[in-house]
């Protein structure tokens, strides 16, 4: 697979603070690249470096094969992103924000160009409306369309889903899908929305403190033998006690809001009910935690 | 590239109902000062010729034409366009950063020299705009009024008596010296304007350093005079007044098509230049090693 982003021991530092560090990952043609970390972690930063707007203090960015630094104008104008909230001028309608981030980009588009991308992202009946009247959603898919105007390659979306309803967010998981499936872009995403991105993502990186996690495909990040278990019981103390004496006790990790939590062979969890049961340990709860969002927690507060 | 950028911008100032205070504030002014000396303009002259009333009978109606009235009309409105011209300069950058638009220009494939040369374009031609406004008012306006004749300048206890034909020509002169200050005044509130992220500090620093220079020309303290003044943008700015000091001969009769000290108009505009060049290139240093983080 072609890779289109590959970034090499990329470093950013303001001042003391280490925002990014060493960070290398690649993303290949036509992926959906899931990017997680907490508020903080230099997810935006590292966005803000692939679109130019910070200057890395060490490391490379290659996009489309090219330096980024040497070929920074060829490079976006073959990208289109919006990075945190897409501020627009609120005081232009949506199709004069979008005639001008087209030019901008160097496209010249047409009026039924700008009215089918506003209709993909559900605005063409507020096309003439002053963006100053929108809701955050509306402006964040007025955002979204100001992106995708000039029919760029590579999609980058910093937090797509801020500020949208429930639908809102399907209708951008389906789109983002629709982007990568149907017209074959290649899409890095940044969110917060775990399960969302567990549905769109082909591949993850997860950063902490400016620091690579873990990368790499969602089904091999949540390996379906190994799992995080959670066992919930008014009897707390009793069940740790048992279970450190016994030999669960290598299993055991740190307790998340009063619940007891293990890493083992989901197979086993009916053997360990049974024995909590026969030591009259009541279980109120026993089960798996094996979604995007319990891997994210199991990694991010080691 | 850079004409498309260009008209982007001029489309974004011309879209902001903002823009247009200022040529509503001075047309209004204009039009003030017009009726103040339709119906008051002779108190006005004598004021200007008391020093010359005892020596020879003054022809007031005759110096009160339209050519004297822009001229008083332009010393007293150039003095606060700054302001008008810092409260758009000053917003070019900032503005974008504070409403969260310049992390979407920026990511764009145009320079960052590009985007800055032109946002300066576009504030020249607003500075421009806004002069031909003026002159639309306070010349052609007053002509109206007031009529034409010779043009008599005062300057301090002398006087200088240009013939009606002999005017048009200086009056466009002073409109393009004044674009070219007006336009130094653009450059340092671009300046500003790269290190702010919100609107108002670009333009209140404007002010400030344009009043405080202004204050340091008028106190005519010697070691200012000396050191400050003549390097001083403020003191320059004003150059456009030369225009309408005229040579004299042996007698003391006024040469047609003369300007009393062009080398000192020469200078001041040199030095204007340099201060733009000067803003620009901070501006552009600066604007291209900036991490965009709002």
């Amino acid at each position: 697979m072609n890779q289109v982003i590959r970034a090499e021991q990329l470093s950013k530092d303001f001042g003391d603070i280490k925002a990014v560090r060493d960070l290398s990952f690649s993303v290949g043609q036509g992926q959906v690249y899931g990017f997680l970390g907490q508020n903080g972690a230099g997810k935006s930063t590292t966005i803000r470096m692939l679109l130019t707007l910070v200057e890395p203090s060490s490391g490379t960015i290659e996009i489309f094969g090219m330096n980024l630094k040497k070929h920074r104008k060829e490079i976006l104008r073959r990208t289109g992103a919006i990075i945190e909230k897409p501020d627009l001028y609120k005081y232009l309608t949506a199709k004069e924000n979008l005639r001008i981030f087209s030019r901008l980009s160097a496209v010249k588009v047409s009026e039924k160009k700008i009215m089918d991308q506003l209709a993909l992202v559900g605005l063409a009946d507020r096309a003439e409306s002053k963006v100053k009247t929108y809701s955050q959603g509306m402006k964040q898919r007025l955002g979204l369309a100001t992106a995708l105007i000039h029919d760029p390659e590579l999609v980058i979306l910093d937090e797509p889903a801020n500020g949208l309803d429930p639908q809102g967010i399907a209708d951008m998981r389906n789109l983002i899908l629709h982007l990568s499936k149907e017209l074959g872009k290649t899409l890095l995403v940044s969110s917060h929305l775990l399960g969302e991105m567990e549905m769109v993502a082909d591949q993850l990186l997860i950063i902490h403190k400016g620091e690579k996690v873990v990368e790499g495909r969602v089904s091999e990040l949540l390996n379906p033998e190994q799992s995080i278990v959670e066992l919930v019981t008014p009897d707390t103390l009793g069940a740790l006690a048992f279970l450190r004496q016994s030999g669960w006790a290598g299993t055991l990790k740190e307790p998340v809001n009063g619940a007891i939590r293990m890493e083992f062979n989901k197979q086993q969890i009916p053997e360990l009910n049974r024995q909590l049961v026969e030591k009259g340990i009541p279980v109120l709860s026993l089960r798996p935690l094996n979604s995007l969002e319990d891997y994210f927690l199991s990694l991010t507060k080691r | 590239m850079f004409t498309e950028l260009l008209k982007i911008e001029l489309y974004k100032i011309f879209k902001r109902p903002r823009t247009f205070i200022a040529f509503g504030a001075i047309a209004v002014i204009i039009l003030l000062v017009q009726f103040a000396l339709k119906v008051n303009g002779r108190d006005f002259v004598q004021f200007y010729t008391e020093s010359q009333s005892d020596t020879f009978e003054i022809p007031y109606e005759k110096i009160l034409n339209g050519y004297f009235v822009c001229v008083a009309v332009l010393h007293m409105i150039l003095v606060h366009v700054p302001l008008l011209v810092a409260l758009i300069a000053g917003d070019m950058i900032s503005g974008e950063a504070s409403l969260g638009t310049l992390r979407l220009l920026a990511g764009k494939p145009v320079t960052r020299t590009q985007l800055l040369l032109a946002k300066f374009a576009a504030s020249t031609v607003y500075v421009v705009l806004l002069l031909a406004w003026m002159a639309l008012f306070a010349l052609l306006g007053s002509m109206l009024i007031f009529g034409t004749e010779d043009l008599v300048v005062f300057k301090e206890t002398d006087m200088h008596i240009m013939k009606a034909g002999d005017v048009i020509w200086r009056f466009f002169a002073a409109f393009v010296f004044a674009a070219l200050a007006l336009t130094c005044i653009a450059a340092m509130a671009l300046m500003f304007s790269v290190f702010s992220e919100n609107s108002l500090g670009p333009i209140v620093a404007t002010v400030c350093v344009v009043i405080v220079f202004t204050i340091v020309q008028q106190l005519r303290v010697p070691v200012f005079e000396e050191t400050v003044n003549p390097w001083s943008f403020t003191t320059h700015m004003l150059g456009w007044k030369g225009f309408f000091y005229v040579e004299k001969n042996a007698e003391g009769a006024t040469i047609t098509g003369s300007i009393e000290n062009p080398a000192a108009l020469l200078r001041s505009g040199l030095i204007l230049t340099g201060y733009i060049l000067l803003f620009l290139g901070v501006s552009i240093r600066s604007f291209s090693k900036k991490d965009i983080l709002s």
